[in-house]
């Protein structure tokens, strides 16, 4: 059981506020992924747990126990870094055993727990080997290995797979989701892709300029994005964003307009929008129909295709921003077609001026 | 046809260079084989081979005393100043203190300080150190002060150039290597005895072997703060061979000499040049 409570947690690097106020409960055992763009804190949110980064002010516990002042060895936490950090001088076994021998571990529970580790990490035929004659893909195994062998209660991994190639992090990716299930810890895990954080994560954890935008599993993320920053962030290609105005409020549904072309009436509310106001209606490229029936539609003309085998993107043209629609693979439309995509109102996001989704 | 032009210019250049460079050791190579009055007829080969210079400087000469006085300085002084370097250069790379830019540019000021420019004053000190040194100990230990006196002065302006060098190097080792062993439990202490040290050791062999040639090398302070001929260094020793006469000048023995100190260092430095900083963090870091 380790669950991890942050509370009101604040950070400053000189005169720059890089996390603010930020309150998170991690349940036990949960796989946690912190994402956001680059600069947004989620790296220094993770050595903060760590315990390699001082918090400025609030408190982080692991445990029940406030872990503020404890240095990273107390606190029973493991870090994976992005750059592997592997002893160089050191055998994989050596880099393995060397936080268990600090622990003054007998040799046989040594000998025993880094066996078992390079067994589930399938490296065992490299523990005499040097890490600078390994692959990059056996070296970030090593680095897990290292923390998996001391059984922390926590693990901490800062974008460990951002240094291999798309066809090893796919591999990797799925080695450790199972790894999860095996060890029943509780995992964090800092990441700046999404699909990483879609597949791996009981729960998302959206860091937006040091605040945290929402939390939640990754399908309420996709589907019930808190407001627009999140609604962009999740998703590949990111959701189209609709200038748009308020026509009429019912007691259920906001009716908008789509570029002067159509109505359509979302069931989505806001009590503080009122006829008039200015919103922004998101609608993410899979749920457009194109040259079908649907609730709202609006023609336009298509200035790049992009077929990807499986599916084909659209790019339409629209004021600001293009508006990108999904398709089938083997779709016939071509540069310079006119075609016309359907709303459906169920799919389709409010956001106010300030960004805040209606509900 | 051009790629055979390129290859005869490049390794024409080369050999200018190479011949530029090794032909004055060459000489004084075979300068020292040659007896006394060969020494005088120029020419490219030695026109016989006679060790009577070696012999000369090896067993009738105090030489042997001059090159172990040059080794006792040097260990003492590279040892000394390469360990408290090694801890300057970790808390000048890795803690964060104030004032610890001007304080490495201080350090980058002092080493450029000419030694001319203390030698009086050092001298006046060596004179207090001798006197506060005779008072403590008897006459046996008395034949050593001015070599303890060198090894101090040559810690001293060893000191801002290893400090320099060694924290450079310790700047481009990876943060998260330290991080990942603090992770791992480990000490500040441990760290650098179990992981930076390994890591470091190719940097250490590099900056003790520039630090090694400077002091065996030195020759003012050695001149000025040693009287008799029992604490001579090497450098001051070679200067100061006399010939039979008063008017002559001992070519062959200068010259073997010099072979005698120079092959040492040619020879370390051929052994550890493929270590010295060969693979510092391979295989660490991505790649």
């Amino acid at each position: 059981m380790a669950d991890i409570n942050i509370n009101t947690v604040n950070k400053y690097f000189g005169d720059v506020h890089v996390i603010k106020d930020v309150s998170l409960d991690i349940k036990s055992q949960s796989f946690t992924v912190l994402v956001g763009p680059s600069g947004c804190g989620k790296s220094t949110m993770l050595r903060m747990i760590a315990g390699l980064e001082d918090i400025n002010s609030g408190t982080i516990s692991i445990d029940g126990q406030v872990v503020n002042d404890l240095p990273p060895k107390q606190r029973n936490i493991a870090m994976v870094f992005q750059s592997y950090a592997l002893y160089p001088h050191m055998t994989v076994f050596d880099n393995m055993a060397f936080g268990l021998k600090l622990e003054k571990r007998s040799k046989d529970e040594i000998n025993e727990r880094v066996n078992e580790a390079a067994r589930i990490l399938q490296i065992e035929d490299y523990l005499q080997r040097k890490p600078k004659q390994l692959s990059g893909g056996q070296r970030q195994r090593v680095a897990i290995g290292r923390a998996i062998t001391r059984k922390p209660k926590v693990f901490l991994f800062d974008e460990p797979l951002s240094n291999l190639d798309a066809a090893l992090r796919v591999q990797m990716r799925v080695e450790l989701a199972k790894l999860h299930n095996e060890l029943e810890a509780t995992m964090i895990y800092v990441t700046h892709d999404q699909t990483e954080a879609m597949t791996l994560a009981d729960d998302i954890v959206v860091l937006d300029t040091g605040i945290v935008s929402q939390k939640g599993s990754p399908l309420e993320l996709y589907d019930r994005p808190n407001n627009m920053f999140v609604g962009g962030f999740i998703g590949s290609p990111k959701m189209n964003f609709i200038s748009s105005k308020i026509l009429s409020k019912s007691s259920d549904a906001t009716e908008v307009d789509i570029m002067g072309m159509s109505k359509i009436s979302i069931p989505k509310m806001s009590a503080s929008s009122s006829e008039g106001d200015s919103v922004s209606l998101g609608i993410r490229p899979e749920h457009l129909v194109v040259n079908g029936d649907s609730d709202g539609s609006w023609e336009s003309k298509v200035f790049v295709v992009e077929k990807l085998g499986d599916v084909t993107y659209l790019y339409l043209e629209k004021d600001g921003e293009p508006l990108v629609a999904e398709t089938e693979g083997h779709s016939e439309i071509k540069v310079g077609d006119t075609v016309k995509v359907g709303f459906p109102a169920g799919r389709c996001q409010l956001f106010d001026s300030s960004g805040q989704a209606f509900k | 046809m051009n790629k055979v032009y390129d290859k005869i210019f490049k390794y024409s250049l080369q050999m200018i260079v190479i011949i530029f460079c090794v032909f004055p050791f060459y000489y004084s190579v075979m300068t020292s084989l040659e007896g006394s009055s060969a020494v005088f007829e120029p020419n490219f080969f030695p026109t016989e081979i006679n060790p009577k210079n070696y012999n000369y400087l090896l067993f009738e000469h105090n030489f042997p005393q001059t090159i172990l006085n040059s080794l006792f300085v040097a260990t003492v002084t590279v040892s000394i100043s390469i360990t408290i370097s090694y801890f300057a250069a970790w808390s000048l790379s890795r803690v964060n203190f104030k004032g610890r830019s001007m304080f490495l540019f201080v350090i980058l000021a002092i080493s450029m300080f000419p030694q001319i420019a203390v030698l009086t004053g050092m001298y006046q000190l060596f004179l207090n150190f001798k006197d506060f040194y005779f008072n403590i100990f008897d006459l046996r230990v008395k034949g050593v002060t001015s070599l303890l006196w060198l090894c101090f002065t040559y810690t001293m302006f060893n000191i801002p150039f290893t400090v320099w060098v060694l924290t450079t190097f310790m700047k481009g080792v990876p943060k998260e290597i330290e991080e990942a062993a603090i992770v791992d439990g480990a000490s500040s202490f441990l760290i650098l005895r179990k992981i930076f040290l390994p890591i470091m050791t190719p940097a250490i062999f590099t900056t003790a072997i520039m630090a090694m040639i400077a002091v065996w090398n030195e020759f003012l302070f050695a001149l000025t703060f040693t009287a008799t001929n029992s604490d001579r260094t090497i450098t001051v020793g070679i200067a100061l061979i006399n010939g039979t006469i008063e008017y002559e000048v001992p070519w062959g023995s200068i010259m073997a000499a010099s072979v005698i100190v120079t092959v040492p260092l040619v020879i370390i430095t051929l052994l550890l040049q493929g270590r010295i900083m060969s693979g510092l963090t391979a295989g660490s870091i991505k790649g």
